[in-house]
């Protein structure tokens, strides 16, 4: 039972990874762009909810309604203003300038928020659990998990049964050919970024609820993004759910056995499925 | 026109200047210790560190296209080994920065293999994790300090020279001669039939693995020597600092993120971007390094602005301004003699 409850705990965790690498997923997918600063956009995501639920005493989830346009707003600028400039043959550029983002962001946070670990008050939602067939179970890990399933879902239908997501595919797949059929590549570009950061903002006041957080966190949640989407295959949304879980699940099974072996059991795991199964184990795209 | 009329040639006065010019500014370097003070040496010992880094990581991303932010798994793993092999094993100083080297060449070997699976940019997050894998397996060694790390033995400090004075001088040295090592081996490896196909393979990878350039095996090998190399800049580096903790050895930002500014800010892609770089990345630090986090900013954002608006960095600027090349590594055609010209 013992080991069931830490498979289970270790689930629902990966919940959250799969939020974490959503946004990278769907960046990846549409624009072939891997976004180093995803990390601290999900950190930033986390102090604007801090700072939203501080100034207006609101409850962390009702910030969402705030900080996702918030940081989807941001998120078109960033891609119109910065990033589609990177975007070419050359890997070099887009790497370089979201690196630098990532050093910006971080450093600004310090500067704004200080290095004190905070915490958002999600009040009684922080403690409230169910139990079933003697499992106790959070309900804020339930509740970012069915999150996670509930962005995904949503994803995969902006993706395949909308005229965005079909705009998204035409110029993920041929940018020159989109741009023939009178799609402006600059905009989609802009609106996936847009999209990307909505969801990273969700993945960010899940993690504030959950965790106390710093502005130096943001490139282990990359880190652990990166290897849900690795796991689960480039490019197939429900295989980074799947990658999520893996990871979280390995993750909780090495700290069970040894604290000290929490993130080193998850880097373990994806190194062995990357040895073993390269592509991930549900690969769409070729990297 | 007469094609006897013209030559092939790598050198132009420029670079014999340039030569002549950096053999006597490194004789003044080699004689710092007469003219320098305790302050100004240990300076320049950390410039001449972050200088070899710089190079080794240019030589990576700016030559065989492996950008990778996860350097700081071989400095930390050099610095490690430098107090396992002395602390443990007995070995002179020097001797152990020698074998963090070949340590270094041998963990990168399975390394590679594995991450060299990821492609462009998710080989660089590929190479984070490796650095995290190390920081945190290093963190569960308690024979070196666990999590908070550990101090070199007075003992082995003392074995390296017996007068204070003595081994400051030495670590300058090594410092020193470490960054001219590797410009060295870095400005030859270039010249070579390897660098060749490594420029080759830079260019255009498609033109060139179809010219019969095994393109995996030039990769492998830059990425296997320039590990040992870090190792041993590592290694170097805690000997300057007698102190290593897993934050401190395997730290993103000071090992990568200021490295990788100061070739971006430099030129990426030539051997002189590193130096100028790492002049700049001094020069700032030394007049903006009370700002501290806005420090920080101002740099990122300079190396944002270089990327997309001079992507060849400060080094490029001039090289298109000017067309000069300190070290000479490109062919050119000459006229033979000033009456054949037109």
């Amino acid at each position: 039972m013992e080991w069931v409850n830490v498979v289970v705990q270790g689930t629902l965790l990966g919940g959250l990874y799969a939020l974490f690498a959503a946004g990278l997923s769907l960046i990846f997918g549409v624009m072939r762009l891997v976004n180093i600063a995803h990390g601290d956009l999900i950190v930033l995501g986390a102090y604007l909810g801090l700072s939203v639920t501080t100034v207006l005493g609101l409850h962390p989830l009702l910030a969402l309604i705030l900080v996702v346009p918030v940081m989807a707003g941001f998120g078109y600028v960033l891609q119109r203003g910065i990033l589609n400039q990177t975007l070419g043959k050359d890997i070099l550029p887009p790497l370089l300038v979201t690196f630098g983002l990532s050093v910006i962001i971080q450093n600004t946070l310090l500067e704004t928020y200080s290095a004190d670990p905070q915490k958002m008050n999600a009040g009684a939602l922080e403690t409230a659990s169910v139990s079933a067939g003697g499992l106790s179970v959070g309900l804020l890990p339930l509740l970012t998990f069915g999150t996670a399933i509930a962005v995904i879902a949503t994803l995969q239908w902006i993706f395949y049964r909308t005229a965005l997501g079909r705009a998204f595919r035409a110029t993920s797949d041929n940018p020159e050919i989109a741009q023939l059929m009178g799609l402006n590549r600059r905009h989609i570009f802009g609106l996936a970024m847009a999209l990307a950061l909505g969801v990273t903002a969700i993945a960010g006041i899940m993690l504030g609820i959950r965790t106390s957080f710093d502005p130096s966190i943001g490139g282990g949640r990359l880190i652990f993004g990166f290897e849900a989407v690795i796991i689960g295959g480039l490019g197939n949304l429900w295989g980074t759910l799947a990658g999520g879980v893996i990871l979280g699940v390995a993750q909780t099974i090495g700290a069970k056995i040894d604290p000290g072996w929490q993130l080193l059991a998850g880097h373990l795991a994806f190194l062995i499925i990357l040895a073993l199964r390269p592509n991930g184990l549900f690969p769409r795209i070729d990297g | 026109m007469n094609l006897s009329d013209y030559h092939v040639t790598r050198t132009s006065p420029a670079a014999r200047v340039a030569a002549l010019l950096g053999a006597l500014i490194l004789i003044v370097l080699i004689a710092a210790p007469w003219w320098a003070g305790r302050a100004d040496m240990r300076l320049m010992g950390e410039l001449f560190l972050y200088l070899a880094l710089a190079s080794l990581w240019n030589l990576m991303a700016g030559y065989a296209g492996l950008v990778s932010v996860g350097q700081q798994a071989y400095v930390g793993f050099g610095g490690y080994m430098l107090f396992a092999l002395t602390i443990f094993g007995g070995l002179h100083p020097l001797g152990a920065i020698a074998l963090a080297g070949a340590l270094g060449a041998l963990i990168a070997v399975p390394v590679a293999l594995l991450i060299f699976r990821l492609r462009g940019a998710y080989f660089a997050i590929g190479t984070w994790v490796i650095a995290e894998v190390f920081r945190l397996s290093f963190a569960q060694v308690s024979a070196l300090g666990g999590g908070s790390g550990s101090s070199l033995p007075v003992g082995i400090v003392r074995s390296l020279a017996a007068s204070r004075s003595g081994r400051e001088h030495l670590s300058y040295w090594l410092a020193l001669g470490s960054a001219v090592l590797v410009i060295a081996a870095v400005y030859l490896f270039l010249r070579s039939r390897n660098g060749l196909a490594l420029t080759a393979i830079r260019d255009n990878e498609l033109a060139a693995g179809s010219l019969g350039i095994d393109i995996w095996r030039t990769k492998f090998i830059v990425y296997v020597v320039t590990a040992a190399l870090t190792a041993m800049i590592g290694a170097l580096i805690f000997l300057q600092k007698l102190r290593i903790s897993p934050d401190a050895a395997f730290s993103v930002n000071d090992w990568t993120a200021f490295v990788i500014f100061i070739v971006v800010i430099g030129g990426i892609g030539t051997i002189e971007g590193p130096i100028i770089g790492t002049l700049i990345f001094f020069l700032l630090r030394e007049t903006l390094a009370d700002l501290g986090t806005i420090y920080l900013i101002v740099l990122g954002t300079v190396a944002i602005v270089i990327m997309l608006k001079a992507p060849t960095g400060l080094w490029g600027l001039i090289r298109s301004r000017f067309d000069i090349e300190l070290f000479p590594l490109r062919f050119r055609v000459k006229p033979s003699s000033p009456s054949t010209k037109g």
